[in-house]
């Protein structure tokens, strides 16, 4: 722009007309200035732009074009011949029951899907801000609770199907969902434990979330899987999917609690010194004024802490737990599907990608929308 | 505050009162609360604990680490120390612990490094350069990392046998047994060279603290680089060539049905850390993103108008400022990538968790097996929690 005037003032009145300035809107100038500012941004976008379009041709050609989509009762020669070359979706469609519910019944299967459906409705719902209230607790402990006897089932006609043959994406929503849902109570009083002014359980919360945080998930899951069986009574018995559960639950309320603990600090003193004064005993102060407000600060954080805890309930493939990542695994070790891995590694990690990116923009919406009176 | 005669803070605190034994006396319910506590808790581990000394006494399972010392007859494939089936458990558990710390350090410093390309090309004007990036990141943070893990080892595990190995470069070979690089063959005038590099490094870090000292006083700029290339290269090369400059490369070739020779990369390796580096690096550059943001865009413009070169204002003005932003969460992240590579048992790669593991199924000793995991992870989140947070203070902002 100043170079534009500079020029007006220095030309002569009756010099030769000037070419016009360059266009500072329109599809070109973003063009330039996007994508062509300078010598090297010209090289970077035309090396970027033909990577990109090599790739994505050479995806389309594997993944579409040379793909083969279902193969007659598990005959995977066509596969084998198109190795490298074109996708195997057949595995997928061969499998894709039993990624998504593991060896549950076949004729049951509706039971685990109205589940996971139950699951992303209850997300659904508590994302919601006009939901925020008490009576969501009671929404989350029905909806459990319904989920439990659907799964279990024995009870109004339906067939019981024991824990061992529950399987797939259902497993995972059940670890991530019941593990939050006893994590986060957990995290509340350990965090606020954290900043009691009793020694003692101070002392005991800062070891139990250092301890915990120090080691990883995997340790506790052995824990879980070798050692609890251990710890209980002769005769009393876990099963291994609760064990698991217990080790996650564990694992995110440590987490948890430090997240939880950062909004606590965050919060103004003037927010405890006033519930102080108007008299408040500890459990009023800390249940009318406090978590509301500190909670409300570090809800975009929390639901990050959740993405991971959510990508982390896959390690439970380590101690041989059903879920989805587990279910695909297992889906390619029968002999016709051995080597295609790739194909089924690409739709389990397209289904846990939906559902980390929903919670990702999710929170980055949420965090927009909280800070928004911070800008005024 | 102990010379409490000083602190006039004590001369407003309220008078001592006597413990009144009433629930309405804060100081009581204080004592109750936590004897409670501490009671149920205490309750529940000896609960726990006197359960498990009786299993162990009725599966008849000795206590204690004598096991040790046993003949582990597990085979390593990956050894940085010598090793043979032969060896006790202690030193098979040693191996483990020097194979996650190999995955453990090269992982940090190439996740810090492509961490940190990401970041600041998520910040370039270049918006296809930006957006790839932020594509990268997004993507990468939304897929679990063992599937990550699993998906490289798979693909890892389906290129072409040694024979039809991929071939992209001279004496780089990939294939299905892994990556096969061009090595130098070690000798002892090499080991003297890095010796020297790295006594070069002590002694020009030490000048260079001398020369900023001398700075500070009289104001004069002095040249560092020229005593830190003496020092660190023509030292080292100095001494090669006093060994006799020995110069042998070793040359992977195929040799019947695998290659010989050169430096091998095992798949197991290979996909444990590309795994580790891009799912991490993901996180490292949105760490180095907020960095950068952080520095007000007015410090760039007044440390220009001071008239310092574009490398000072990045060296002098904006990474001292943008690090303090970084170095805390990047702490978290190093210790994600050593905790995080104990996955590798999932994909073979002998770690520690996975000897431990293979240590307590084949003695059986759970209790010992899973102590000794949790002791090397937490010490080693120790050593790395206090080097970042000595690290931090050393760059923290120095308030009057």
């Amino acid at each position: 722009m100043s170079d534009i005037t500079l020029n007006a003032t220095a030309a002569a009145p009756e010099a030769a007309p000037r070419s016009p300035p360059i266009s500072q809107v329109g599809l070109l100038a973003w063009l330039r200035a996007n994508l062509f500012s300078g010598w090297l941004s010209t090289l970077v976008t035309l090396a970027l732009a033909y990577l990109i379009i090599r790739w994505a041709a050479g995806f389309v050609e594997w993944g579409i074009l040379n793909a083969v989509w279902s193969v007659p009762n598990n005959q995977t020669q066509a596969c084998r011949d198109l190795k490298g070359i074109g996708a195997c979706w057949a595995v997928v469609t061969e499998k894709h029951r039993f990624i998504l519910f593991g060896t549950y019944p076949f004729e049951e299967h509706w039971r685990p899907a109205l589940c996971i459906l139950l699951f992303i409705g209850l997300y659904v719902v508590s994302a919601m801000r006009r939901f925020w209230r008490k009576e969501l607790a009671f929404v989350w402990a029905g909806v459990l609770a319904l989920i439990g006897v659907l799964m279990w089932g024995g009870v109004l006609g339906l067939p019981y199907v024991p824990q061992e043959r529950w399987g797939g994406l259902v497993i995972t929503l059940i670890l991530a969902t019941f593990g939050l849902a006893f994590a986060f109570p957990l995290a509340i009083l350990v965090a606020l434990g954290r900043r009691s002014k009793l020694p003692a359980i101070k002392a005991i919360c800062v070891l139990y979330v250092e301890l915990i945080r120090g080691v990883p998930l995997i340790s506790l899951l052995f824990m879980a899987s070798v050692m609890f069986p251990l710890f209980l009574p002769e005769g009393m018995n876990i099963d291994k999917l609760l064990r698991a559960q217990i080790a996650i639950i564990l694992f995110a309320g440590a987490y948890l609690a430090e997240v939880v603990r950062g909004g606590l600090q965050a919060l103004p003193k003037g927010q405890y010194e006033a519930a102080d004064a108007l008299g408040l005993s500890y459990w009023q102060k800390t249940g009318f004024i406090i978590l509301p407000q500190a909670l409300r600060l570090v809800i975009p954080p929390l639901v990050n802490t959740f993405i991971g805890f959510f990508k982390d309930t896959s390690l439970v493939l380590i101690i041989g737990i059903f879920d989805l990542l587990t279910a695909g695994k297992t889906a390619i070790i029968e002999p016709a599907w051995q080597g295609f891995g790739i194909e089924v590694y690409v739709t389990v990690g397209a289904i846990y990608f939906v559902f980390c990116f929903a919670m990702s923009k999710y929170s980055q919406g949420l965090e927009a929308e909280l800070n928004r009176h911070r800008r005024r | 505050m102990s010379d409490a005669a000083i602190d006039p803070r004590s001369l407003r605190a309220p008078p001592k009162r006597p413990i009144r034994l009433s629930w309405s006396d804060e100081r009581v319910r204080a004592i109750v609360w936590q004897v409670l506590v501490v009671g149920v808790i205490g309750f529940i581990l000896w609960w726990l604990w006197s359960n498990t000394v009786h299993n162990l006494e009725v599966r008849r399972i000795a206590t204690g680490f004598g096991f040790l010392g046993r003949e582990a007859g597990l085979p390593i494939a990956e050894h940085v120390i010598d090793y043979s089936p032969t060896d006790t458990y202690f030193r098979a558990l040693l191996v483990g612990l020097l194979n996650t710390l190999k995955v453990a350090v090269i992982g940090i410093v190439l996740a810090t490094i492509l961490g940190t390309l990401i970041g600041v090309a998520r910040l370039s004007k270049n918006w296809l350069l930006a957006k790839l990036a932020a594509v990268y990141v997004e993507v990468i943070r939304d897929l679990p990392l063992l599937l990550q893990l699993l998906f490289w080892y798979a693909i890892l595990q389906g290129l072409p046998g040694p024979r039809q190995a991929l071939h992209p470069a001279a004496g780089v070979f990939l294939s299905n047994r892994g990556l096969k690089l061009p090595w130098i063959e070690w000798q002892d005038a090499h080991s003297f060279a890095l010796l020297a590099c790295l006594l070069g490094a002590v002694i020009t870090w030490l000048y260079r603290r001398a020369v900023l000292a001398r700075q500070m006083q009289d104001g004069q700029p002095r040249r560092v680089w020229p005593v830190a290339l003496g020092l660190m290269l023509v030292l080292p090369i100095g001494v090669w060539f006093a060994a006799g400059a020995p110069w042998a490369v070793d040359w992977p070739e195929l040799r019947g049905f695998n290659f010989r020779g050169g430096l091998t990369v095992s798949p197991e390796y290979f996909a444990l850390l590309l795994g580790l580096v891009m799912y991490t690096a993901g996180f490292i550059a949105e760490i180095v993103r907020a960095g950068i943001l952080a520095v007000p865009q007015g410090q760039w413009e007044a440390a220009q108008a001071l008239g310092l070169h574009p490398g000072q204002v990045l060296r002098q003005i904006v990474l001292p400022q943008a690090l303090r932003v970084i170095v805390p969460p990047m702490t978290s992240q190093y210790l994600n990538i050593t905790k995080n590579s104990s996955l590798a048992v999932a994909i073979g790669y002998q770690d520690i968790v996975s000897i431990a593991n293979t240590t307590l199924n084949q003695t059986g000793q759970a209790i010992e097996g899973i102590a000794i995991i949790m002791l090397v992870y937490l010490s080693i989140s120790l050593s790395i929690s206090l080097f970042m947070n000595w690290y931090n203070a050393r760059i923290a902002l120095v308030e009057r």
